[in-house]
């Protein structure tokens, strides 16, 4: 009811035929955090041969992520949402799920020894990156891991709580505004969805858009969500490092103009 | 608010020919996914030599306001008119009575109307795509 997940769906879910689990980390509509570690764990006692890969694009740049700790088998992340460039990210593997797997993608680099009659793949990772890599992608992505690292995740994820609660506090103060998702800001990333009573989210964006501010609309690659809460598409903000307060009092007084104007 | 001019807000909040009708003679309606845009037209036709003129037109559904306006202005834009007419009528036509400077992303929202409306106009049989 409150956005999060029913774990006890899992014992339903997970049988000895079930080769692979695939959830997210963090939901980018709604918000909810889930509770990868308890998750892994109990796929785990259900079939330990049931692989876990989570998504964790909402994650990584967000809160501190140890992945061993999780005990997931993948953990995939972009670097775009974490202040890195476009078109890098990392799908981290256990070494021995990795060393077993076929490469995807052949090229320069991903191989040992190729004659005419045989090839011999490299090893773990680079059986796997075949050709040139995206050499100024993986460079920016390093240089916004050691960012992140020097601001540090506990800093990143307090500052975010704490815009994520002013946000809601203030937002749902506004008549015909509806949020979805958990109202409690632990259980909770830096993203907000909501929708306006009677304005369409195309139009809020707009005019958002005309005051400086960068919102995003629709059903955020996530339709069957928005289905399954009987919505129809909605206005996403989300906050990072660089959000304050005055971003979102600037947000409150443009929706109010909103609502003046198309209410 | 250069894309919400007075005319625009007035079409959208009190839309023109917005309903349904009791008989029609061809309808039709498309649903914008990305979005949530949905408009349903219905017409009736005068024949004259065996070709439709739109003697009736109403539109439905619900969705941003530079949908609704266009189907709201479109509609009455149409009435009276062949539709061969119709039928050649382009993005740049809707974008001009819309009269307004509409970025790249709305301006699916300002089209999905017209094709609606030519969808229902080829399903009555006597007019090609």
């Amino acid at each position: 009811e409150n956005g999060e997940l029913n774990l006890e769906e899992l014992n339903r879910l997970i049988t000895r035929k079930t080769k692979l689990l695939a959830i997210t980390a963090v939901s980018n509509v709604i918000g909810t955090i889930n509770p990868v570690k308890t998750i892994v764990r109990t796929v785990k006692r259900l079939n330990p041969g049931c692989l876990v890969l989570v998504d964790a694009a909402q994650a990584v740049p967000h809160i501190a992520v140890d992945v061993q700790d999780w005990g997931a088998d993948f953990v995939a992340f972009s670097g775009h949402k974490m202040l890195g460039p476009t078109g890098i990210g990392v799908l981290w593997g256990r070494f021995e799920l990795l060393e077993e797997m076929p490469p995807f993608l052949f090229g320069g680099d991903m191989i040992r020894e190729v004659h005419v009659g045989e090839t011999m793949f490299n090893g773990v990772p680079h059986k796997f990156e075949a050709g040139t890599p995206h050499i100024a992608g993986t460079i920016g992505l390093g240089a916004a891991v050691d960012y992140l690292t020097t601001l540090g995740m506990d800093a990143v994820r307090a500052h975010e709580e704490a815009m994520t609660a002013y946000a809601l506090k203030n937002l749902s103060r506004v008549k015909g505004i509806r949020i979805i998702g958990p109202h409690d800001v632990s259980q909770r990333g830096g993203v907000i969805a909501f929708t306006v009573s009677g304005i369409h989210p195309h139009d809020v964006a707009q005019i958002l858009d005309q005051d400086n501010i960068c919102i995003r609309v629709g059903f955020h690659c996530a339709q069957p969500l928005h289905e399954y809460l009987h919505i129809g598409p909605t206005c996403r903000i989300s906050f990072y490092v660089y959000t304050t307060k005055e971003d979102i009092d600037a947000l409150l007084v443009s929706l109010e103009k909103v609502r003046k104007l198309l209410g | 608010m250069d894309m919400y001019r007075e005319q625009i807000l007035d079409h959208y909040k009190h839309p023109r020919n917005f309903g349904t009708l009791k008989t029609s003679d061809a309808k039709a309606s498309a649903y914008n996914a990305t979005c949530g845009d949905k408009i349903s037209i219905e017409i009736q036709c005068q024949m004259t030599n065996a070709k439709c003129q739109i003697k009736e037109i109403k539109f439905s559904g619900e969705g941003c306001a530079i949908s609704m306006a266009s189907a709201s202005m479109l509609t009455e834009r149409v009435k009276g008119m062949k539709v061969s007419a119709i039928m050649k009528l382009q993005t740049k036509d809707i974008l001009g009575m819309l009269g307004t400077f509409l970025t790249p992303s709305r301006i699916k929202c300002a089209t999905l109307p017209l094709e609606v409306l030519q969808k229902a106009v080829v399903s009555l049989g006597h007019v090609r795509k």
